[in-house]
């Protein structure tokens, strides 16, 4: 395996169990870490392509990960502002107890 | 590729692992700490020092601080009696799989791969500062309005919602009147709501 096949495989790694932590676990919380992790997953493929893809000076995937993590951080405030607004309205931040948009 | 790298991605999936897993989200929170400040130190051995220093700064240090806040502020620092997996966590499980082995077999199994570079790429300071303000100055303006739009925007959906519009939505309707215990006279509607207010 070459060095960037090794970043892409830890790369789905971190992907897949982001998804298994979003997909299965009940907290809203949990959720939004495990998109954080899959956000991250795809900044570590666009830092590895960039690192042994054929035009770094380009800094092209260096600059998307720049913007990549200003758009994580914008989705981490709205989204916990949004489970605080959910538990405050419901009493609680169980997913499965969250079903109607009716507030 | 080092032996320290390999050694840095097993850690950083051994605290992904433990924090999609620990029944305390406390725990959680801290292992996703351990994780972000695993994948920084793999930007670090992969020459990309600024996304490094980067994503110490916003994810260690803003990020994981924003979730235990959360955490806290949900009252969910401790862990639950009952089960923490969803009701159709199976369905889930299979879907991650699948999505793992298409992707492992497709970065396996690409012949689209670049080959590697002669020599590391640099990225300086400099040169990152050159290209956000020549040709990247569009995107890095965007990125500063949506920011300023998503603060504000957290800050009133997170915002307490204070008398006004719970009495305005709650006091109109007749099921809400008819459960005050003395009803008020007609024309008194302002000044109820300044009261419950």
């Amino acid at each position: 395996m070459t060095p960037l096949q090794v970043c892409l495989l830890f790369s789905a790694l971190l992907f897949a169990t982001g998804f298994a932590g979003a997909v299965t676990r009940r907290h809203a919380i949990l959720v939004l870490i495990g998109i954080e992790l899959m956000l991250n997953a795809a900044n570590v493929n666009l830092i590895a392509f960039w690192r042994f893809g054929p035009h770094p000076e380009a800094l092209t995937g260096f600059i998307f990960v720049l913007f990549s993590m200003a758009l994580a951080a914008a989705e981490a405030a709205v989204g916990l502002a949004l489970v605080i607004a959910i538990f405050r309205h419901k009493k609680t931040s169980n997913l499965d107890e969250v079903k109607d948009l009716k507030g | 590729m080092s032996l320290f790298l390999v050694i840095t991605f097993v850690v950083t999936l051994l605290a992904a692992v433990a924090a999609m897993s620990l029944r305390n989200l406390v725990h959680c929170a801290l292992m996703l700490a351990i994780a972000f400040s695993g994948i920084a130190a793999a930007y670090l051995q992969l020459n990309a020092e600024f996304a490094g220093f980067t994503e110490i700064l916003v994810y260690v240090g803003a990020i994981a601080i924003l979730i235990v806040m959360a955490i806290l502020l949900t009252r969910s620092g401790e862990a639950p009696e009952k089960s923490v997996l969803t009701s159709g966590w199976l369905a889930g499980v299979v879907v991650t799989v699948m999505v793992f082995t298409t992707l492992g077999w497709a970065v396996l199994n690409s012949t689209a791969l670049p080959p590697p570079p002669v020599e590391a790429p640099q990225a300086t300071v400099k040169n990152i500062g050159d290209m956000l303000m020549t040709r990247y100055i569009l995107p890095l303006e965007i990125i500063a309005l949506m920011l300023t739009a998503a603060m504000i925007g957290a800050v009133i959906i997170a915002f307490k919602e204070d008398g006004k519009s719970k009495s305005s939505q709650g006091n109109e309707t007749p099921i809400q009147i008819g459960n005050q215990p003395e009803p008020l006279p007609a024309g008194s509607v302002e000044s109820r709501k300044e009261g419950v207010a």
